[in-house]
């Protein structure tokens, strides 16, 4: 899968299933392929050692609005016939829908991405599984009380293309590496636990001393942690938990959802919707993004989109389809989920505009306050319609300026479109996470913590 | 599949550097779904996926490779990739000799959804669009799913075991949105067995529009949920969501050994309120994790974890079991043909009390109903746990009241197990999950009677 040619052969097998469509029918081909490693260590030695191949087909055919899919985990052409058969006879069951249809050209230009690394394709196995050794080693290292759970090295390397009856005709290829650790910290009785991570488009790029730290560090501070009176407080968001918060609201500002009557935002554009210290842009095409990207998942060009500018609902993301029905144009944000079924608008990068000051400082102002560190249950305790925030959530106590002891077992809870309003700062920390979001330092006012 | 001459020569392969055990896990799964939304049937989807994993173990290292190419050829090239994968150089030739070990369905299908008329699947959606509409004038959207899938699975090992399974999973899910002065609220309900289409024989499909649509409008009216600790009564099958985290993970073999679980070491205490009596039951026939034989070819089976409070045994896959010169418990599962099988649960449930549920409400003061359970996650190493109520209720003075919002419920599973103060004698099976771990999901089911924690922190912003 190194040289170009292979990701033309994608776009080939494209081309000849786009070449079959009837008078009438749109349709759309994603091809996909990808190669894979993931190293596991425990205790020196390695624990497994895999070795993963995927392949697959996916066919959209849309005739008078109906809509059919198809998708087979194989690249046979034997078999890729059947699927748009398949297709085919299922556009019979949808029911039509005057948007439907698939993304067209519009002419915005793609900003030029480095997703491959040639280096990658080169390195050692030898190499990988060191990284994994070294990686549990520094771990223990950092501090007496650890012991690692696991140590993974990963890497990928992927290519898809996309052709389309349309005029969509798009190919591309993207690789990159991760190392991960899993740690567990004892004093006494006690036990608590921690992780790090550090990725990289080559094994260079990763920083195993700070991964190691950061694991250590994590699954000790936690250490002696109790549980916190209820009451409301300022809280002090780590850029890890933001990224996880601003991937939620992210979901709540997509033009499908608007359109389907789900959105907490319906209606809303032109609003102040939070605070005026909050600008949050989904880019892609800001290469230091990890999820950055030239083109969507429907084939047009990736784009730097401004959602919220000093508080005031400006957009919402779209793709194609929520664009056409809602009388918008598309920004680029079509989101596939894999090889079957229909792309749906997603963010693809959120970020929000940095502040000026560092966690340290702003911490020196606050009074009484959490600084969460963690949060747990994000997936089960919010809900992106009706707005409704709670979480489990684990940190360090802010006492008259200063970090205090570690908390833990308790939830914060508000509203988003309470949080939103009451943010009173936004660090200068950004900080690039392996996440659909980036993370930076964020205060919310007036949360409720339920503890003891 | 797989002709037995032909994983004899796979295996042989992948013992070629000198492993002690290799593996041919092939499964070829083919489904259908149709979504609703917005009133529209929005599109009919059918995939198929198959191809074979090749796992090959020496000593403690496990080399694991896997391919979409069911070809002799396809499977010999993953069998060297894993046997390198696990050890470099030369154990030179072993032969393997299969001996197929016949299965005992679990989960015998009437009717298989593949050959159901598509139109008969969109009619059901249908039916549930309009079912959920016509429960209230507030609900202004709804969305439904449906989905079945059949896979058929082949395992062969270098013990000379081969086994065959097949399994028909087939499910619909609701999920409704209503519109009022307070805002929008949503509600869900699904059912998911394994068996086929004679599902929608036994379950009214508008019954689950319902569940859902009212659920919705109910937290119209919904006021903030308390914050703080109080007594939470979970209503029989709501709740069996609270075991799997608070308790289930931390019962998988391969966290224990890990030391990355809080139950370690401690089978034969008492881990539990004496009313709990805690299974892990793969044979529970038709249940959404319901299986035959696991990812590994052994035969599900009933586990009793903890018997009246006290902790009789863990869960086992193979490779946990073999360091532990045990049997295994038949909960060795994988996601796919793609991934390495781990220790996973399958249908996970605490056994009937003694109380009429109705008895343990009115001795209830003042606290909090939950009806019904959304999704959870646990930390085993601490045992600290979360899940969502999305259905729940004031208790005031012994009577069910206000609806409110949603929320997390937060607690320590250790902790919680031994709060168990009241039983109830109503067991229901709850709605079918997917447990995810290690980034796998596999589907698992769960159950209990109606039961009181004494005390559980509430996630809400009221005081």
């Amino acid at each position: 899968m190194s040289s170009p040619d292979r990701s033309g052969e994608l776009l080939t097998i494209a081309d000849r299933v786009v070449a079959m469509a009837a008078p009438g029918e749109q349709v759309e081909a994603y091809i996909s392929r990808s190669l894979s490693t993931e190293v596991r260590v425990y205790e020196g030695e390695v624990e497994h050692f895999v070795s993963a191949q995927s392949e697959g087909i996916g066919i959209r055919v849309i005739r008078d609005g109906r809509t059919g899919t198809s998708y087979a985990g194989t690249l046979d052409p034997s078999q890729i016939a059947e699927v748009l058969a398949e297709a085919r006879d299922n556009l019979g069951y949808g029911e039509a829908d005057e948007w439907a249809g698939l993304a067209v050209p519009d002419g915005v230009a793609v900003t030029p991405q480095t997703l491959w690394d040639p280096h990658l394709e080169t390195t050692p196995t030898a190499r990988k599984i060191q990284l994994a050794k070294d990686l549990e080693r520094m771990a223990l290292a950092a501090d007496a009380r650890v012991r690692v759970d696991d140590s993974n090295y990963s890497d990928s390397f992927g290519e898809a293309a996309v052709a389309t009856t349309t005029g969509i005709r798009v190919a591309g290829r993207e690789n990159g590496c991760y190392l991960s650790v899993g740690t567990l910290a004892d004093d006494g009785d006690e036990t608590q636990t921690g992780f790090g991570f550090t990725v990289g488009r080559n094994v260079d790029e990763l920083d195993v001393e700070k991964a190691a730290r950061e694991a250590a560090d994590r699954a000790t501070r936690l250490l002696g942690a109790t549980k916190p009176a209820s009451r409301r407080v300022t809280v002090v968001l780590d850029p890890y938990v933001t990224a996880q918060f601003l991937g939620i609201i992210g979901g709540t500002l997509n033009g499908e959802s608007v359109v389907k009557g789900r959105s907490l935002f319906a209606n809303r554009l032109g609003d102040d919707v939070a605070s005026p210290l909050l600008t949050l842009v989904d880019d892609p095409t800001n290469p230091l993004a990890y999820t950055a990207t030239d083109i969507d998942g429907e084939g047009l060009a990736a784009r730097r989109n401004v959602l919220i500018e000093s508080g005031r609902l400006g957009m919402f993301v779209q793709s194609s389809y929520s664009a056409r029905r809602m009388g918008a144009t598309t920004t680029g944000n079509g989101v596939r989920g894999g090889i079957g079924g229909s792309p749906s608008a997603g963010c693809l990068a959120l970020q929000i505009v940095p502040g000026r000051r560092s966690q340290a400082e702003i911490i020196a102002g606050i009074d009484d306050g959490i600084l969460v560190q963690q949060v747990q249950g994000l997936h089960s305790g919010v809900n992106p319609v009706s707005g409704d925030f709670s979480t489990g959530a684990a940190g360090l106590s802010i006492s008259k300026g200063t970090l205090g002891a570690p908390v833990r077992e308790f939830t914060i809870a508000s509203t988003l479109q309470k949080m939103l309003l009451d943010i009173a700062e936004v660090g200068g920390d950004l900080e690039w996470l392996p996440m659909r979001a980036t993370g930076v330092s964020l205060v919310i006012h007036d949360v409720t913590m339920s503890g003891a | 599949m797989i002709d037995n001459d032909v994983l004899e020569r796979v295996l042989s392969a992948g013992l070629r550097t000198g492993a002690d055990f290799a593996e041919v896990f092939a499964s070829d799964w083919r489904g259908t779904s149709v979504g609703l939304d917005d009133g529209r049937i929005e599109q009919m989807s059918s995939g198929r996926n198959r191809g074979a994993g090749i796992r090959v173990i020496h000593g403690d290292t496990t080399g694991f490779a896997h391919t979409a190419d069911l070809s002799e050829a396809g499977l010999l090239a993953a069998a060297r990739v894993a046997a390198e994968a696990a050890r470099q150089g030369d154990g030179g030739t072993r032969v393997v000799a299969l001996t197929t070990r016949p299965t005992t369905p679990v989960s015998p299908i009437e009717i298989d959804p593949s050959g159901v008329p598509k139109s008969a699947k969109v009619e059901l959606l249908r039916r549930v669009d309009d079912a959920a509409r016509t429960t209230g004038a507030a609900i202004t959207q709804v969305s439904a799913g449906y989905a079945d899938g059949r896979t058929r699975i082949v395992i062969a090992n270098s013990d000379g075991l081969v086994a065959h399974d097949e399994r028909v999973r087939t499910l619909m899910r609701v999920s409704a949105v209503a519109n009022g002065d307070t805002g929008m609220q949503t509600g869900y309900d699904s059912v998911g067995h394994t068996m086929g289409f004679e599902l929608f024989d036994k379950v009214e499909v508008e019954e689950i529009a319902r569940v859902a649509a009212r659920r919705a409008l109910t937290k119209l009216k919904a006021r903030p949920a308390p914050s703080g600790s109080l007594p939470v009564v979970i209503k029989a099958g709501s709740g069996g969501v609270l075991f799997h985290e608070a308790c289930g993970h931390g019962l998988e073999a391969d966290l224990v050994a890990k030391g990355a679980s809080v139950y370690r070491g401690k089978v034969g205490e008492l881990v539990a309120s004496p009313l709990v009596t805690l299974v892990d039951d793969g044979t529970m026939t038709h249940e959404w994790g319901a299986i035959a034989i696991d990812d590994e070819g052994h035969p599900s089976q009933y586990n009793v974890l903890i018997e009246n409070g006290v902790l009789t045994d863990y869960m086992w896959d193979y490779l946990r079991s073999r360091n532990e010169g045990r049997r295994p418990s038949g909960n060795g599962r994988r996601q796919s043909y793609q991934d390495l099988p781990m220790v996973r649960m399958t249908n996970t449930y605490v056994l009937n009390g003694q109380e009429n549920p109705d008895d343990i409400i009115k001795d209830t003061e003042s606290g909090v109903y939950v009806a019904h359970l959304g999704g959870g996650s646990v930390n085993t190493a601490t045992g600290d746990f979360v899940f969502g109520m999305t259905e729940a209720y004031l208790i005031e003075n012994g009577e069910i009241t206000e609806p409110l919002r949603e929320g997390n419920l937060i607690g320590n599973g250790p902790q919680v197990l031994r709060d168990i103060d009241r039983l109830g004698n109503d067991f229901a099976m709850g709605n079918p999950g997917t447990c995810g771990k290690d980034g796998q999901g596999v589907p698992v089911g769960d159950g209990q009677p109606t039961l009181r924690v004494k005390s559980l922190t509430i996630g809400g912003t009221a005081a």
